[in-house]
């Protein structure tokens, strides 16, 4: 074939973040194909060093919004694995709701208002509004509402939260409201089915491409892990030593990209909700089965456009969870509880939680309280390798399509990642030119 | 009356004060029934460079940054600054204590990054310290509600009202036992409201996040101070959390 193609998309849209797409094709053959982070990097290692221990979770929330609780949680727990505290049962509970609740509210949001236009046809949302699909839009726009209800109820706020900190919460929800976010979630259940009808209706608008790669996630004897775990990969199985993370997700700087790269066992791995369901699958709640028999989503899969569907999935994981939770708080009855105290004033830490996006990890050394060193190892980073690697096999596969085609492919290819570029610079643009 | 055409821009953010935006849920249709959104990367893929209102998240870290705002002012003819990073450089200003070339060797290593346009970076800059600008909405996140006054009020050409009192006014109204009082050091008697307290009120201490008063009442402070043993040091220090480098009162 002696096509030519040039591809420059700048600044891919409905991700968040800074990421460019550069494509140049000579007579057929690909002369530059390359997936840029190009966001502002801003040095939160950087900004950490010297810090009081608890500050280090108000900081860290501030790398990314969407994940804010993600990272709290992941900051938490290095400090107090660094300073030896033991949080309470009904804090580890809780805990579990607030990353249930931020799991749905991101899930929804990228599948609902980021990936969904793709499916639909349209450039965002809006366009949707008075359309045949306003009434599955408007139930997304519930249950995303209901996600965020439920993140301010358990941690003060979606965006940044208030309530999580070192040693447990500073301030409770009360025990008449879980019982109505329950009776909330129960009826969520029955509208994310609906929305999953429709979505599958559409499924067969994403590309029918595999490559095989390794998966990365956490993984538990006792749950389908988003809050606890241990680092476990489809090649190589399970690392039980978290401090060791580094030996598994090997960061590198490439000079197209302000986030960091990072490799394992192959050239690239994934992390994410595709990931996860490879590692995790049997452990998913039984309505959240039934969604990926729906879909006919099964482990392993190595279609990475399958992680929007894998998404779908653990947001009705994440409601049958989060109403097992609440049975269990209430039938506890919540006690009011201050938050535990350090028992140390230096040691390192490390905290690795599962959040939207994939693994993540803070590792803090703190030295009389004070933070004298952090590595955070953020999801998405982990990801920009293995987006490479897929477009480096999608291309030729899809060469002889026309270039809108070729275009909206490699962004949805990028979207079905739902990079969280902030967070990786703790940087996404598509770069085409047509000759 | 033609609707004002508004566009988002990001520069260094976590992007969680356009998420607010997205979180108005379905409040975001009476906003485009006031206002024409004609770009917003983060959720729509239509752009255009046609537009009365530019909003502006982020804060300012590299030339090519500054060449990309200069070029929105000139298209602008209101420039809004949305949330802390944009308004006060935020926590993105911490680095300010340490040089460009030592925050890339921590981050970065020994990695040769010379010449490479995405990493060149200078000091966290706030967003009037490139360009001017007309309205500040404050805070990390943003209040949703006080974005919506603050869009309504320009798009109907009345000047929009911010805050310059204590955070202390709200915490008092919502009738929340002073953190002082519990022990925590609260940055809310010298902090801006518009929040509603939101922090205090669920037991955290203010960090300032909504920038320092203009005109902070001292004496209150240094009686704060004194009356429970505080020292003005660890004030400074809370303070640089979100407003490195600013006077803090004394």
């Amino acid at each position: 074939m002696s096509k030519n193609i040039s591809v420059s998309l700048h600044h891919i849209t409905r991700v968040e973040g800074h990421g460019n797409i550069v494509l140049d094709v000579k007579n057929g053959t690909i002369e530059k194909l390359q997936w840029q982070v190009p966001e502002a990097p801003r040095f939160f290692e950087a900004m950490l060093k010297g810090r009081d221990y608890n500050e280090l979770r108000p900081i860290t929330s501030r790398i990314c919004g969407i994940c804010s609780i993600g990272h709290s949680l992941a900051s938490l727990k290095a400090t107090e694995d660094a300073l030896n505290v033991e949080i309470s049962k009904q804090s580890a509970l809780f805990r579990r709701l607030a990353i249930n609740g931020e799991n749905m509210q991101s899930h929804i949001l990228h599948v609902g208002y980021l990936a969904a236009p793709d499916l639909f046809g349209v450039g965002s949302v809006f366009p949707l509004v008075g359309s045949k699909h306003q009434d599955t839009l408007l139930k997304i726009v519930k249950l995303h509402r209901l996600s965020n209800e439920m993140s301010d109820l358990i941690c003060g706020r979606t965006t940044h939260p208030i309530r999580l900190v070192v040693g447990g919460f500073s301030l409770l929800p009360t025990k008449k409201q879980l019982i109505k976010l329950k009776e909330d979630l129960h009826l969520a259940i029955k509208t994310s089915q609906d929305v999953a009808n429709v979505v599958s209706t559409v499924a067969n608008n994403f590309p029918n491409f595999s490559r095989e790669t390794e998966y990365i996630a956490l993984k538990s004897d006792d749950e389908y892990a988003f809050y606890d775990g241990k680092i476990a990969s489809t090649d190589t199985g399970i690392h039980s030593d978290p401090k060791k993370y580094e030996s598994v997700m090997q960061e590198y700087v490439v000079p197209q990209s302000t986030a960091k790269y990072a490799k394992h066992n192959r050239e690239s791995y994934m992390v994410g909700a595709l990931a996860r369901f490879n590692l995790n699958s049997s452990q998913l709640h039984p309505i959240a089965k039934q969604v990926a028999k729906m879909f006919n989503l099964k482990s392993i899969n190595f279609n990475p456009f399958m992680n929007n569907v894998a998404q779908l999935v653990e947001f009705v994981h994440n409601i049958e969870d989060s109403i097992l939770l609440i049975d269990k708080l209430t039938n506890n009855g919540v006690k009011p509880e201050r938050p535990v105290k350090a028992k140390k004033t230096s040691g390192r830490g490390v905290g690795i939680v599962e959040v939207p996006r994939g693994i993540l990890v803070h590792d803090y050394s703190i030295k009389n309280q004070k933070c004298v060193e952090a590595n955070c190892v953020i999801p998405t980073n982990q990801n920009h390798a293995n987006i490479q690697k897929d477009m480096e096999k999608l291309v030729p596969q899809i060469m002889d399509k026309p270039q809108k085609e070729i275009e909206l492919n490699l962004e949805m290819l990028v979207r079905a990642y739902d990079p969280c570029i902030s967070c990786s610079t703790h940087y996404l643009d598509v770069k085409f030119v047509d000759s | 009356m033609k609707k004002p055409r508004v566009a988002f821009f990001d520069f260094a953010s976590c992007e969680g004060c356009q998420l607010q935006i997205a979180d108005l849920e379905e409040e975001i249709l009476d906003l485009i029934n006031i206002v024409d959104v004609v770009s917003f990367r983060e959720v729509m893929k239509e752009h255009s460079d046609d537009y009365d209102i530019a909003i502006i998240e982020g804060s300012i870290m590299r030339p090519i940054d500054e060449g990309r705002l200069k070029e929105i002012r000139e298209n602008a003819k209101i420039l809004v600054a949305l949330g802390a990073c944009a308004t006060i450089g935020g926590i993105n200003k911490i680095r300010n204590q340490w040089t460009p070339s030592e925050v890339k060797k921590e981050v970065y290593g020994n990695y040769n990054l010379k010449g490479n346009d995405f990493f060149d970076v200078f000091q966290t800059k706030a967003v009037d310290e490139v360009v001017k600008v007309d309205y500040n909405i404050h805070g990390c996140p943003i209040n949703r509600d006080e974005f919506k006054k603050v869009i309504t009020s320009i798009a109907m050409g009345k000047n929009p009202e911010i805050p310059n009192y204590p955070v202390c006014v709200e915490c008092k109204k919502n009738e929340n036992i002073c953190l002082f009082e519990l022990g925590k050091f609260c940055l809310g008697p010298i902090t801006r409201a518009g929040c509603n307290s939101i922090c205090p009120t669920n037991g955290s201490p203010c960090d300032g996040c909504r920038g320092i008063l203009k005109k902070p009442e001292v004496e209150c402070i240094n009686d704060i101070l004194e009356r429970y043993n505080l020292d003005y040091e660890e004030m400074k220090r809370r303070c640089n959390i979100y407003n490195y480098g600013k006077e803090v009162c004394k």
